[in-house]
């Protein structure tokens, strides 16, 4: 493995083989499941997906799977403490030759962001207190999707879900999970989008090289949710890059970096007016001025970063 | 063997250690505490080969236990009560997996009020979850329960966690001389882990625990449990002759104590059953035919061995250290609907006794033998009740009045 993600320059680098299936039950257009299709094929099967309950549980539905390595459903709120009991076992059977180097696994949590930012967030914050060997894989779909999309915990400050249907969606703000990531020190922590494959690639490269619990935090477009066409997830992805509203960074060695500078930053609207959680706050005043409260806070965000 | 003075907790953490649990994740909680810290220290000191791990909550400790078990190794774990509770999503989930281990559950009463004392509702909280269940009323038992509990677990047509149960404070931290089987003898006994095919490893991919479409898949899988864990009844018999003959110990999955010609028994769970054996002896003396029957498995229940033991017997006097609000004791409809329409079937009695750890007084269990044998000659069946003293009636009259007294004195400094 290359040095500190350079193994990816142009999308000539990635491999050729896709190595994950198709033909799962994901709504069109699913931005979640665009993830999983890039990092599965740079991970590869030797590992093992602990899933968290979210609409990628139905990925593995008996006797049928798109994974070609192994995989274990677990429950809402412990999916990392799945990976706990399943790298701790790995790790004893090595200790005790009962298991071959060749045959170890990477441990990957997939989780939704209803379970990563709240009902899950326990089990999260014990497996980093351990130092737990393991990747996180949260999809962020910004909502409970697998249930109707309510609002979670990651929902954005205004959108409308199927809890936020009042005139000003939903009330709250997206909590910061990337934040809440670093604050336990952890080996690696990243921000991603499948509209940004290279950057992706190079994270995942990254994160190869350390050992520990390392996070990627997916921004994940929902059509069914979010209320946009399937064909524009990549585009809605891009949009979310552009205006500034997802920040790709990554949190190494102590420091947060931020790997892709929005060079002139699009405004939010342009985001916002291409989803139908968002079409009531062009409706109203009220509604413009929660617009210009995100743009607000998207500002006063990357006058921090520069 | 050696003969040693353990508490309940020190005699389950034995277990652990004899059988060779390689993989322990950990929560504390009160009585179970020693049983972990037991371990801790063993493996802290390389007496104990293994790994614990505390995690951060019993529904995290439970998923890391079926994980483990799932990916390949030796597990055991342990709690109480509310932790039991807490983990209860995912007990039924772990059973689902059909993962092989045991659990110990150390029993104490459920808030709320909250309190530390014990009685059965944690366990019986559990009792549809999957888990095979043993509930023991000795230390010895304990020890010896764990090593039944991983052969039961690890069987090829079981493949179920177990739980074995013991009361915390009559048991937990209460010292009793226990003989522990020796290492060897015990390794033996239980065999190494076999995984039969549950593996996680590069090369051979599995998936566990998928989701399934529909009710067909499920009702199949899920009967599969149930057929797995009622052929545990025939696999206990012939592993506790396997123990018998190998350690000298007999632990049955019902103990029939003084029931050759029984006209009444106490049918109990638990360490108070040890009380009842004693009342047993005493109503004997004094020419009253009474018994002692304690079914030591739970899950799967072992109807046609209770039905055995039971023929004969003309009145069952059912104490019940549980209560399901609403319904009354747990024990007592079991075992009523193993008896319904047996013939000659004994009138059955329904006593709740020994909630949040409250005694039962030899006195009282003579007076149920009582009760029993009245309702047997008499042919009129006493409605269930709750064995609750005058005396503790007026004592909880009195806190009343300090509490109301209180809330006086409160309200009024608030006018
Ligand atoms: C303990 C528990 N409570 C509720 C649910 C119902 N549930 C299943 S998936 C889900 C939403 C999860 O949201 P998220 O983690 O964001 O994943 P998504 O569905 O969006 O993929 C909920 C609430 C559950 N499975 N378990
Ligand atoms: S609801 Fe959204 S996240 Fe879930 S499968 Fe559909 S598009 Fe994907
Ligand atoms: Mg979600």
């Amino acid at each position: 493995m290359s040095e500190s993600g350079m193994q990816y320059r142009g999308m000539e680098d990635f491999p050729s083989t896709r190595l994950f299936g198709s033909g799962t039950p994901m709504c069109a257009g699913c931005g979640g499941l665009l993830v999983i299709h890039q990092l599965y094929d740079l991970l590869g099967s030797d590992t093992v997906f602990i899933n968290a309950a979210g609409c990628m549980t139905l990925l593995s539905v008996y006797p049928y799977t798109p994974f070609r390595g192994s995989w274990l459903y677990t429950a809402m709120a412990s999916a990392p403490a799945g990976a706990q009991g399943v790298r701790d076992a790995l790790d004893i059977l090595l200790e005790s030759d009962r298991l071959r180097r060749e045959e170890n696994l990477e441990v990957v949590v997939l989780t939704g962001d209803g379970a990563a930012y709240g009902m899950g967030l326990s089990a999260t914050s014990g497996a980093l207190d351990r130092g737990l060997d393991f990747i996180y894989l949260c999809y962020d779909n910004e909502g409970y999707g697998n249930t109707g999309q309510q609002y979670s915990p990651a929902t954005p400050h205004g959108a409308a879900t199927s809890t936020s249907r009042g005139n000003g969606g939903f009330r709250g703000n997206k909590k910061d999970l990337f934040s809440l990531w670093a604050a336990h020190n952890p080996p690696y922590a990243a921000t991603v989008s499948a509209s940004e494959p290279l950057d992706l690639a190079r994270k995942v490269e990254k994160l190869r090289s350390l050992r520990g619990p390392r996070m990627l935090l997916a921004f994940s477009p929902c059509p069914t949710g979010w209320g946009f066409e399937p064909a524009q997830s990549v585009m809605i992805g891009n949009l979310a890059v552009q205006t500034g509203i997802w920040p790709l960074k990554e949190f190494i060695g102590g420091k947060v970096e931020h790997t892709v500078l929005p060079e002139k930053r699009l405004p939010v609207e342009e985001y916002l007016k291409r989803q139908g959680r968002f079409a009531h706050l062009f409706a109203s005043s009220a509604g413009r001025d929660i617009i210009a409260e995100l743009q607000g806070a998207v500002d006063r965000y990357w006058e921090g970063v520069r | 063997m050696k003969r040693l003075l353990l508490t309940g907790n020190g005699a389950a953490a034995w277990g652990a250690r004899l059988a060779k649990a390689e993989y322990i994740p950990a929560f504390p909680i009160t009585p179970q505490t020693e049983i972990i810290e037991n371990l801790a220290a063993w493996i802290d000191s390389s007496e104990m080969p293994g790994r614990l791990v505390t995690l951060e909550s019993e529904h995290s400790m439970m998923t890391a236990a079926g994980g483990a078990a799932a990916a390949g190794v030796r597990v055991f774990s342990a709690t109480s009560s509310q932790g039991l509770l807490y983990a209860m999503e995912m007990l039924y989930t772990v059973a689902g997996w059909r993962v092989p281990f045991v659990l110990v559950n150390v029993s104490r009463a459920l808030s709320a009020p909250i309190t530390l004392e014990p009685d059965h509702n944690d366990v019986f909280a559990a009792r549809d979850s999957g888990f095979i269940q043993i509930h023991c009323s000795t230390c010895q038992e304990v020890v010896d329960a764990v090593l039944l509990a991983y052969r039961l677990a690890e069987h090829p047509d079981i493949r179920l966690p177990v739980m074995v149960n013991l009361d915390g404070f009559y048991l937990s931290f209460t010292r009793e001389p226990v003989t522990l089987p020796d290492q060897q003898g015990a390794a033996e006994f239980v065999g190494g882990f076999d995984p039969l095919g549950m593996a996680f490893r590069a090369g051979a991919p599995l998936s566990q625990a998928v989701a399934v479409l529909g009710g067909s898949q499920y009702s199949y899988f899920r009967y599969q449990q149930h057929l797995a864990s009622l052929q545990a009844l025939d696999v206990y018999d012939d592993l506790e002759r396997e123990f018998f003959g190998r350690f000298g110990r007999s632990h049955p999955a019902v103990e029939a104590y003084r029931t050759d010609e029984a006209e009444m028994v106490f049918l109990m769970t638990g360490s108070f059953a040890t009380k009842a054996g004693n009342a047993v002896d005493a109503l004997r003396e004094s020419g009253i035919r009474a018994g002692l029957v304690r079914p030591r498995l739970l899950r799967p229940f072992p109807v046609r061995r209770l039905r055995q033991v039971l023929r004969g017997v003309r009145g069952i006097a059912v104490i019940d250290q549980n209560l399901s609000v609403g319904k009354g004791g747990i024990l007592y409809t079991e075992l009523a609907s193993a008896l319904y329409g047996q013939e000659n079937a004994p009138v059955l009695l329904s006593f709740i006794g020994g909630l949040g750890g409250r005694d039962i007084s030899g006195e009282e269990f003579i007076g149920i033998a009582r009760v029993t044998i009245d309702a047997i000659r008499s042919g009129s069946v006493p409605e269930p009740r709750l064995l609750y003293t005058a005396d503790e009636l007026r004592h909880i009259r009195k806190l009343q009045a300090i509490a109301s007294v209180q809330q006086e004195n409160h309200c009024r400094n608030h006018e």
